[in-house]
């Protein structure tokens, strides 16, 4: 009887297509995922259960931890209608050309009275050193600010508005801070607004975690 | 295959002095490179995933002054957020002759408890969280003790942002001095 030999296989396999799987994989994620937009102010919001994702689309607040309130309007297709509202107004004077400039300024962070200085100037303040939107007791330009924001979106859907409406503070802020840029949107029946936070897990053994809200 | 070439050409075959030049074999072993594609998705799954931030959601009322809301003084609780992550509060309505019984201090760690036991304790009808801030303390405070009504399921309607009075300014003041809270 001849003797059955039993080739030895090996035990490497071929990697190849398991490379080109992690690579490829690894290129969708980099190119699905969104860039988180440059963030110019630094800013480290509180933590909060809710599981709402942040509109990408928002009218935002953000509040520093030096107290600094900065605005920036995110709906592009409206953003042209507030400034030439506040512009009209507040009697700022703005040419259509300076107008157009300001457009194109992520945010808005200096006081009504010297945005036209501050357009004609060549080198772009860091955002660091502008001294943001006054919104104190005396001075709340936050009330104007809201309320070019009302009229503009005045007519269209409000439950919209208020999703975009958004506030996001720092950490460290001081509450009277936050508190009058809740006056400001009080003072023009914005009553619906939201908070930007971190998403944080609902604590194993607290009523929200027995109890969850029903999903509608 | 993904291995390396390790028969060398059988040399000795042809005798000595023949030499046969050795063939290299071009593959090369793609596991430390498979390794490195995996590490790389799970870092950037995780990352993403991390970084989102949420939005919650408020509700403010309205300011009117002709509409007053009456709160049972057995159903109430008021939260005070000081200075340097303190929380005070009491029950019901300040007496002059029990302050110092009434108002105790407490860190945010403890209210969850505070607040559950009150909730258990009270009718929901009843039930009135007043919440009001210091002008020292911060937003993450305010938003904090917010959430806390949330993770304790009070429904809305059930607790209010109110401002504060001077005797409540004055007790948190009287009780930083005591506790050293700068």
């Amino acid at each position: 009887m001849p003797k059955v030999k039993i080739p030895r296989k090996s035990t490497t396999i071929d990697m190849t297509a398991m490379c080109d799987v992690a690579f490829l994989l690894l290129s969708f994620f980099i190119l699905a995922t969104k860039q988180k937009p440059p963030e110019v102010l630094a800013v480290t919001p509180p933590n909060s259960v809710s599981a709402k994702a942040a509109p990408e689309k928002s009218i935002l607040i953000t509040l520093t931890k030096e107290g600094k309130v900065f605005l920036m309007l995110g709906d592009e297709t409206k953003k042209a209608d507030i400034l030439s509202n506040i512009n009209a107004a507040k009697g700022l004077n703005l040419s259509a050309g300076e107008l157009n400039k300001w457009n194109k300024a992520p945010f808005i962070g200096v006081p009504l009275g010297q945005i036209k200085s501050m357009l004609s100037k060549e080198v772009e303040i860091p955002a660091n050193k502008l001294p943001g939107i006054p919104c104190d007791s005396s001075n709340n330009e936050m009330i104007d600010w809201m309320k070019s924001v009302t009229n503009v979106y005045a007519g269209t859907d409000q439950r919209q508005l208020q999703e975009m409406l958004l506030i996001k503070g720092d950490n460290a802020a001081l509450y009277p801070a936050f508190k009058r840029i809740k006056e400001a949107f009080k003072k023009n029946e914005i009553f619906k607004f939201r908070i930007v936070t971190n998403g944080e897990t609902v604590p194993v053994g607290s009523e929200l975690y027995l109890n969850p809200p029903k999903a509608n | 295959m993904a291995e390396m070439d390790t028969s060398s050409g059988g040399g000795h075959k042809k005798g000595p002095g023949v030499k046969k030049a050795k063939k290299l074999s071009t593959r090369v072993d793609l596991t430390p490179m498979v390794d490195l594609g995996f590490l790389l998705i799970t870092f950037f799954v995780f990352t993403t995933t991390m970084s989102q931030s949420t939005a919650m959601n408020m509700n403010e009322p309205k300011d009117d002054s002709t509409q007053v809301m009456k709160v049972k003084n057995s159903g109430a609780m008021t939260i005070l957020l000081g200075k340097g992550d303190q929380v005070y509060y009491y029950f019901g309505q300040l007496e002059a002759d029990r302050l110092s019984e009434q108002f105790k201090s407490t860190t945010f760690k403890q209210i969850r408890e505070v607040i559950v036991t009150k909730k258990k304790g009270t009718k929901i009808d009843d039930l009135m969280y007043i919440i009001k801030s210091d002008k020292n303390s911060t937003f993450r405070n305010a938003i904090d003790i917010l959430d806390e009504m949330s993770i304790c399921n009070v429904p809305p309607g059930h607790y209010a942002e109110v401002d504060m009075t001077a005797t409540e300014e004055l007790l948190i003041q009287k009780t930083e001095e005591a506790n050293g809270i700068k």
